[in-house]
């Protein structure tokens, strides 16, 4: 069973300098009870492309094209009341920052049971009875009296743990995290992946996880997309991409990570990425990452876009030099 | 200045025997004051609790822990940056913390830092030239032609394009600042560099460079590194010997390749499990890994 269906997904945001193509041709799937992790590095397009999907980008912003199928329905095609009913009922959501998504003047019990009154219809005592099972399960020690505290008593690992308590408050069909670790300790992090993972698998939630960091995802992804500028690359299983990368893009991401296990890390030198991200007001007219790749060369890929294809089955790339063709060219060389 | 780019490191000798950097005991506690009128000091906030360590020549100490476990305030008392409530900081033989400004200042020709944020850390209305030359100008190094030709220079060095000499830092990207950064930290030929968090701000791609450069410029003019980092990887691709900090205190200290390989400390067994390795295959066994350690951090409330 499919969750969500994304097809052609274009967001564009108007600037002085001319129009942003923040997401340009962005279509995904994701299957029920599995989660889905987005990575790229900043301004790849990985946040806009979410917001876009929860009806979030504002103005200057516009979703000039595309669909997002849920629960047979599109969203990009909801108003006003019916978008709020999926917002934060049948989708939670989770952001980066817990120091600011909460609000200072409410206490954490007064923002959960916001939402169970809300979207379920609950009255106060029923509220507040469900609003300590939830902190409860989102491992808060002392829920009940912690319920009455302001958001300021809170460290953010707890914080981001009430962010959490209250996305799955009405039982979401999806939970989307957007960046959910990136201000925490790694420590603190790695407790609230666990969680996420474990609730995941509690209420049968599907997830998209957007992060960029490739430990992240590795450790919480069942199916991985790569973005750049503005597009998918790369996508495939966790285990597929991460045994074998084939866009160029994600093979020198992975090159460029500082190792923490093996020998020779001291006195090796990273490999690094030359260049940086386009602009993605006038980006390179083909291949995206042509400027930067070191494949790229006399044929001519800097020429015509290349298409997302599927090298194997469920392994999608777009680059006119996946690894594994590049492997063949050598042998038929020979 | 100039000439001085690519002879060693070393203008003065450290004593036989001694490291370039030796910190004995230091501690920094900070007051936390209550009362309006009456102002009293009710309790001190141990940031750096009893710290000893030492640093070689052209060696690399990573100072790694997490946010609030002292290490950027370590980092700050060795550039005296910060008055230390006590301990004994010795750099090139003499001792640190009770130099008197004009010392201090002669000190810090040798000891230089490069920050974590080139957003922040960069005048926004001065020059690349002046941001990078402001060191020798201060010091008192060269001529207005000498100083320009050097600077020149040292941004070719860290990988800049000299021809930007006259922008401004809001027209380059985080990686490009940092190169300044660096530039500007190598201007006066130091022999030790303080890294506080000098990757963090970068994405992985920006990052890789960044850490190559610092890896050659240490190797081409024997530079040491205090390099103080939360990201375990980055601190093992960059250091000779690591020193784990948390609440304040080294809770261990090795060769990089020992601590990470057989951490004796529980806290750091804790943090080193905690790291997401990028294998999703290793992900099972890391998460009851990670379960064994649990009570080993108490999460704070």
């Amino acid at each position: 069973m499919r969750t969500l269906e994304v097809n052609d997904l274009r967001t564009y945001f108007k600037t002085r300098e001319g129009e942003v193509r923040a997401v340009d041709g962005v279509s995904f799937a994701l299957d029920e009870g599995k989660t889905l992790g987005i990575v790229g590095e900043s301004g790849c397009g990985k946040s806009v492309t979410v917001l876009s999907i929860m009806g979030l980008v504002l103005p200057p912003g516009r979703v000039v094209s595309g669909s997002a199928h849920f629960q047979g329905r599109d969203l990009l095609t909801l108003k006003g009341r019916q978008l709020e009913d999926v917002r934060g009922r049948d989708i939670g959501m989770i952001f980066q920052d817990p120091m600011t998504s909460l609000n200072p003047t409410l206490t954490i019990g007064t923002q959960i049971t916001e939402a169970l009154r809300r979207h379920l219809g609950m009255t106060r005592e029923q509220a507040r009875k469900r609003a300590i099972e939830l902190l409860q399960e989102a491992r808060i020690p002392n829920a009940a009296k912690r319920l009455d505290d302001y958001p300021h008593r809170y460290s953010g690992g707890m914080r981001q743990r009430v962010m959490i308590a209250i996305a799955i408050s009405c039982n979401p069909k999806l939970l989307i995290a957007d960046e959910p670790t990136t201000a925490l300790d790694v420590t603190v992090q790695a407790g609230v992946l666990d969680l996420l993972h474990e609730l995941r698998d509690l209420h049968g939630m599907s997830m998209i996880i957007i992060t960029h960091d490739m430990g992240v995802v590795a450790e919480t992804a069942d199916d991985i997309v790569v973005m750049y500028a503005g597009q998918i690359v790369e996508q495939a299983t966790a285990y597929d991409l991460f045994d074998r990368p084939e866009h160029p893009y994600t093979e020198a991401l992975l090159a460029a990570l500082p190792q923490i296990e093996g020998e020779g890390i001291r006195h090796g030198r990273l490999v690094s990425i030359p260049g940086r991200p386009p602009d993605l007001i006038a980006p390179p007219p083909a291949c995206r990452f042509a400027p930067r790749c070191r494949y790229a060369g006399e044929d001519d890929c800097a020429v015509v876009p290349p298409q997302l294809r599927e090298i194997r089955p469920g392994h999608w790339v777009r680059s006119a030099h996946p690894a594994c063709e590049r492997a063949a060219e050598t042998v038929g060389a020979r | 200045m100039t000439e001085s780019l690519g002879q060693s490191a070393l203008q003065t000798p450290v004593p036989e025997g001694e490291a370039l950097l030796v910190v004995k005991n230091l501690k920094k506690y900070f007051p936390v004051k209550r009362g309006v009128l009456i102002n009293r000091t009710v309790d001190h906030v141990k940031a750096v609790d009893d710290v000893s360590f030492e640093i070689r020549p052209g060696e690399t100490l990573g100072l790694v822990g997490e946010s609030g476990s002292g290490k950027t305030t370590t980092g700050y008392c060795v550039l005296q940056l910060l008055k230390p409530t006590s301990g004994s900081i010795r750099f090139l033989g003499q001792e640190v913390t009770t130099m008197k400004r004009k010392e201090l200042r002669r000190m810090r020709r040798e000891m230089q830092v490069v920050f974590q944020d080139p957003y922040a850390s960069l005048n926004p209305r001065m020059t690349i030239g002046d941001i990078v030359s402001e060191p020798l100008v201060i010091h008192d190094i060269g001529d207005r032609r000498s100083r320009r030709r050097g600077t020149e220079r040292l941004l070719e060095v860290v990988g800049f394009n000299p021809d930007f000499i006259n922008r401004y830092p809001h027209e380059f990207s985080g990686g490009q600042r940092q190169r300044i950064g660096i530039a500007r930290a190598l201007a006066l030929n130091p022999t030790l560099i303080i890294c506080d968090e000098p990757v963090s701000a970068l994405d992985i791609s920006i990052q890789a460079q960044i850490l190559n450069l610092l890896k050659d410029l240490q190797k081409e003019f024997g530079l040491a590194y205090l390099f103080i980092a939360h990201d375990l990887a980055v601190v093992r691709t960059m250091s000779d010997r690591i020193a784990v900090m948390n609440r304040g205190r080294i809770v261990e200290e090795g060769l990089a390749e020992e601590v990470y390989t057989n951490p004796k400390d529980p806290y750091s067994q804790a943090l080193l499990a905690a790291v997401p390795l990028p294998d999703p295959r290793k992900m099972r066994t890391r998460r009851e890994e990670r379960r064994k350690h649990r009570d080993a951090l108490a999460e704070p409330l």
